[in-house]
């Protein structure tokens, strides 16, 4: 499991919620908000389907960690591993 | 009703089972062509069942679809399409005078026993438990979901009424329109039932789930051989103007709102009472100025169960006998059960008829029920009549609640 690995995941999922967005354009660096039209609803299903195909909890308090692409494979890359180490 | 505003439609958009324009619907009425798929129902195998295949991503965004709920989806499709059939220069309209209200026989059945089917997968841990669940399933959820697609900002709300939910929306929309609350209205009914396998078992254990080999044939009111409801989903969504507005902005005048009566059993939960029926349809031709014999069609509520067809049988005798011109048909023959949207769909079905003076029949008719014998029902094939005026619109419902709506061809007396 990659930060590149786990940028995907997040894309494929997203690709699910938001299926008229180009995802092909995503800067990773750059707020999804920001370049997405994407609203809280959005960001909660990623948690659920985080949740429901990977197991991986995000508390809310750290929803703000979802914020871009990067920071996603930062905060969710330990997470993955710890699973994938279980 | 003569001191009151005369309210018009001037916009039509449905979807049915066997039609997603008027005109394809119209066409297969006259046809008699019913289409009825087999569907598998969750926990129950398969049902005969009226699918409706619009092309929800004509007015939506794939997002909109996956966010929201099938019938928002008929709502707006029906919505737009009625929009598009009533030459209003919609940048121009303003929205804040614009009310939605749209008829249900029930919501959120679907939604919740989706997210129970869900959960279930995950041993039933409610944290699994879809977010979009109150917003689905909230009861104003299809006349929502029309505000939010088209920027409407006047008022929304739906009509619970059981299967009476069709013409309760549009009586609805003629009394805010006369009262001034607003200049315009998205009204009818909508329905998206055939995906909870609730209501079936509902009507399967209740011995009125209708079946037959030939899923076309399985919705057969007044045949001898009847046994039960096909539900379908479906919806029909008109524009009501007062008059005044439409002639001033030149709208095309699809017909007349003539006059209607709402009234309750207060009986029997699920056996209608043919005295109310009566009264309901009395006082819908009294407010409407009309005697029975005004009346040349009369599109008949009967759902193919044993009772209810013939409840309905007795109080139109009672209303119409001496009435040899006032024709009679029903549409669920071949639509099935469209539940909220039944009567909306049924009276667009027949509204036609002023202009071609056909009136469609009632389909599925092998051996006529004796005790659902009248003079007027036109069986099987359609008949051309002199002339169709006025159009009566029955649309009962479970709990008692029955409701007529008259319909008149605009222009005259």
């Amino acid at each position: 499991m990659t930060k590149e690995t786990i940028k995907q995941v997040v894309l494929d999922i997203i690709s699910d919620i938001a299926p008229d967005e180009d995802l092909s354009v995503v800067k990773p660096e750059v707020r999804l908000r920001d370049q997405l039209s994407l609203d809280s609803m959005d960001f909660l299903d990623i948690v659920m389907e985080l949740r429901k195909k990977h197991g991986i909890e995000v508390p809310e308090a750290d929803y703000v960690q979802l914020a871009s692409l990067d920071s996603c494979a930062d905060y969710l890359l330990p997470k993955f591993l710890a699973k994938a180490s279980k | 009703m003569s001191s009151k505003p005369r309210i018009v439609i001037t916009g039509l958009g449905l979807t049915a089972p066997n039609g997603n324009s008027l005109q394809e619907f119209r066409a297969n009425l006259l046809a008699g062509k019913a289409r009825i798929a087999e569907i598998e129902v969750r926990h129950m195998g398969k049902h005969p069942a009226g699918v409706c295949d619009f092309d929800a991503t004509k007015w939506q965004k794939r997002k909109e679809i996956r966010n929201g709920t099938r019938v928002g989806s008929i709502s707006i499709f029906c919505a737009r399409e009625a929009l598009g059939s009533s030459e209003l220069d919609w940048d121009k309209v303003d929205k804040s005078r614009v009310g939605v209200y749209l008829g249900i026989t029930e919501h959120g059945n679907v939604e919740t026993e989706n997210e129970i089917f869900n959960i279930a997968q995950f041993g039933n841990d409610t944290k699994y438990w879809t977010h979009h669940h109150n917003p689905r399933t909230v009861a104003n959820n299809p006349a929502g979901e029309v505000t939010m697609n088209m920027g409407i900002t006047g008022p929304h709300y739906t009509i619970g009424a059981a299967c009476a939910a069709g013409n309760a929306g549009l009586i609805q929309a003629a009394q805010m329109l006369q009262l001034g609350e607003v200049d315009l209205a998205f009204a009818g009914g909508v329905s998206e039932s055939i995906h909870t396998f609730g209501i079936f078992a509902g009507f399967k254990n209740q011995g009125a789930l209708g079946a037959h080999a030939d899923p076309n044939k399985a919705s057969r009111p007044f045949d001898k051989n009847r046994n039960g409801i096909v539900i379908s989903e479906g919806g029909a969504i008109y524009i009501l103007e007062r008059l005044d507005d439409a002639l001033a902005r030149g709208a095309p005048i699809i017909a007349e709102i003539a006059g209607w009566c709402i009234n309750s059993d207060a009986t029997d939960a699920v056996l209608p009472n043919p005295e109310r029926q009566a009264e309901c349809v009395q006082m819908a031709l009294k407010r409407a100025g009309m005697k029975p014999q005004d009346i040349q069609i009369v599109s008949t509520h009967a759902t193919a169960t044993a009772l209810g067809d013939i409840q309905e049988c007795t109080a139109l005798r009672s209303v119409f006998a001496g009435c040899p011109e006032t024709k009679i048909n029903n549409t669920k023959s071949f639509i099935g059960h469209c539940m909220g949207a039944a009567g909306a769909l049924e009276l667009a079905g027949n509204i036609p008829s002023f202009e071609d003076n056909w009136v469609h029949p009632t389909i599925n008719i092998d051996e006529l029920d004796p005790e659902c014998d009248m003079p007027g029902l036109v069986i099987n094939q359609p008949v051309k009549v002199e002339r169709v005026n006025a159009i009566l619109n029955n649309s009962f419902g479970m709990l008692g609640i029955n409701s007529a709506l008259i319909v008149k061809k605009y222009g005259v007396a």
